[in-house]
């Protein structure tokens, strides 16, 4: 594999409070290649989204990187100052959040918006932007582009405004995209014209894409990997049809028995009983132990094996193998 | 006879600008038709699914069925009793006391400032019924302990304060419980919980549910009976087998290829066309048909009766 375009190593982000330091990531590793849909999928505060804050450097402080390194395209990121930081993001890195209407400005026509993203980051002048913008437009489907480029983001709807969204975070042509639960807030129907969008976009440019969700069925449909989080660490990371259709973690295994399915027919839920631990109330061993039906005393005191890329699959000790979801 | 009964229900909203507005701009009224002439029967101990994308009508439906809106023509019937015009009262809050509603913020629908004890037994207490020890025992019954009665709603987590919702619901011994997306804002594992416990309370307690829903694969769980909404008209209702297996109306057949699925490693479709109409000025016809692939002159003109097509009922001229 050519040198992947992100790279996490043993990333670590800690928040410190009053009443210690709190882990919302610990010890995380992955690579994304140019070209590749990671989907990173967890639970509400499994660390998904503080990981790929800490790549862009939106950390909101107290929280901040306390191990680890962050490569992208070989410069390390994690070091760099506010002002190094500012110029790569929008021209390396490109974002879209839950919410197209927060990461618009609603003051500005979006055909400014995205000279505007382009002048800072290109080294063209401002007619080639113009005429950028609405091949940007073009580009993520927007119906009369050339028109569209005086509008407010108000005059379009939720499925338009995350295209724009998208045209925003590729016109500096970035070699990583974070999309951060980026359909959401959309319906069924859009949410499918958004991932199509983002996977063709993605293969055509060759760009690098971390999608960040709590949805399976999206990361199933997008993804060409997938990494599992469970309370701040990688629980399993592989391609997704084998973490999908054969998890080896037992926290993957029981979320995928909880996802309803058509094919399970009508019978109860597989439950995974309890709920993820507090960031401020971690068992000892393996995070997963207290709620994990193959827990052994060994789990109890020492965390499952670290997952780097290219070695072990599941941070598990005791890894199921060749087990069908319930 | 059915439980709920609902006929040619439709909810109008007047969304015109203020009056002044009006005059100087020189705009005409503005309505927005957000239900349409929607009937169709809920079966006692049974659930009845509404599934539709955002705009659909559904939440306006469930708000009609508990009597938080009224309607602006059609009726509802909850066993015989038209709750918008009966005018006997007993009658009213006879079968009012028989319909309860989970909502889909367990953040927002809890009082901060009420212990959980007194969130539960509001309901019965409201009427003046008798309380005692009663919290403790829906609490254990929804799957958390006793000791939570005087705790407020802030201790627990989300999946925690859907439980107290639907203990809260149970208090009054309803028949008929409209939920409204319970488990949207809910982790998948949490969400597995609170179905399989609505499922189980179901059974011992004789409810009927609406669902309503937007994830088609919830839905697919939960129901006996679904009805596919679409810029608040009624396009399909079926079993869930029939409608998973066999979906007869266009756009039924498009949201179903379009929801996600866990076996669909790397699918290459045709994403849908085009959104949902504006409800303000919707399509002639059928309002499917600007986006409809089987569309014909006639669907631009007329809109499709309810017909019967094989255990369904679909609102199409084209389908069969």
């Amino acid at each position: 594999m050519a040198d992947p375009v992100l790279s996490i190593r043993d990333l670590t982000v800690e928040i410190p409070t009053r009443y210690g330091i709190l882990r919302p990531v610990s010890g995380v590793s992955y690579d994304i290649a140019a070209g590749e849909i990671l989907g990173v999928v967890g639970e509400s505060g499994a660390g998904k989204s503080m990981a790929g804050n800490a790549v862009i450097g939106l950390l909101s402080p107290p929280a901040h990187i306390a191990a680890g390194e962050i490569h992208v395209r070989g410069t390390r990121v994690d070091q760099l100052t506010g002002d190094a930081m500012r110029r790569l993001r929008g021209k390396e890195i490109g974002m879209v959040f839950q919410d197209p209407l927060t990461s618009l400005n609603p003051l500005l026509r979006i055909g400014d918006q995205l000279t505007e993203t382009m002048l800072a980051h290109l080294d063209i002048s401002r007619a080639e932007a113009e005429r950028r913008a609405v091949a940007a437009l073009e580009e993520v489907g927007i119906p009369g582009a050339a028109e569209r480029v005086g509008s407010y983001p108000h005059e379009f709807s939720g499925g338009m405004r995350q295209r724009v969204v998208i045209a925003l975070a590729l016109c500096a042509e970035p070699s990583l995209i974070i999309a951060d639960e980026p359909t959401t807030a959309l319906d069924v129907s859009v949410q499918a014209q958004i991932i199509a969008l983002l996977k063709k976009l993605c293969r055509e440019r060759g760009t690098a894409v971390m999608l960040i969700t709590h949805d399976m069925g999206v990361i199933a449909e997008a993804a060409d990997r997938v990494a599992v989080m469970y309370a701040g660490q990688l629980a399993e990371l592989g391609p997704v049809r084998d973490v999908l259709t054969a998890p080896r973690h037992p926290y993957t295994h029981g979320l995928m028995g909880s996802t309803p399915l058509a094919s399970r027919g009508k019978d109860r839920l597989h439950q995974i009983p309890g709920a993820m631990p507090r960031l401020d109330a971690l068992p000892d061993g393996c995070a997963f132990h207290p709620r994990c039906p193959r827990a052994h005393d060994r789990c109890r005191v020492s965390p499952g094996p670290r997952i780097e890329d290219g070695g072990g699959r599941a941070a598990c000790l005791f890894p199921m193998v060749e087990e069908a979801v319930a | 006879m059915a439980l709920v009964d609902i006929r040619n229900l439709t909810r109008i909203f007047d969304v015109s600008k203020p009056w002044l507005n009006r005059v100087v701009e020189r705009r005409e009224k503005s309505y927005l038709t957000a239900v349409s002439d929607v009937s169709f029967e809920i079966a006692e101990r049974t659930v009845y699914a509404l599934v539709g994308e955002s705009g659909s009508g559904k939440s306006t439906i469930g708000k009609m069925l508990v009597g938080l809106l009224g309607p602006s023509s059609g009726a509802v019937e909850i066993r015989g009793t038209d709750l918008a015009r009966e005018t006997d009262a007993a009658k009213v809050d006879a079968v009012r006391r028989d319909i309860q509603m989970i909502f889909q913020d367990p953040f927002a629908s809890l009082n901060p400032r009420w212990r959980v004890r007194d969130i539960i037994v509001e309901p019965v207490a409201a009427r003046g019924g008798d309380t005692s020890g009663m919290a403790e025992r829906l609490l254990e019954q929804v799957g958390l302990s006793a000791k939570d009665a005087g705790k407020f709603p802030h201790e627990f987590s989300g999946g925690q304060r859907q439980r107290i919702c639907i203990a809260r619901a149970l208090a009054s011994e309803p028949k008929l419980i409209v939920c409204d997306e319970p488990t949207s804002a809910l982790d998948v594992s949490v969400q597995a919980q609170v179905l399989n416990l609505m499922s189980d309370l179901k059974d011992e307690f004789g409810l009927t549910y609406l669902f309503i829903s937007h994830d088609l694969t919830v839905v697919q769980h939960m129901a006996d009976r679904i009805g596919v909404l679409y810029l608040g008209r009624l396009v399909e209702e079926a079993g869930p087998d029939e409608l998973f297996d066999d979906p007869k109306h266009p756009y039924t057949q498009m949201l179903l290829a379009a929801a996600p699925q866990l076996d669909s490693f790397g699918r290459e479709v045709p994403p849908p066309t085009g959104e949902i109409p504006d409800p303000i000025n919707p399509p002639k016809g059928c309002a499917f048909h600007p986006r409809c692939p089987l569309a014909a002159d006639v669907c631009s003109q007329t809109r499709p009766e309810m017909r019967d097509i094989r255990g369904a009922r679909v609102a199409c001229h084209m389908a069969g």
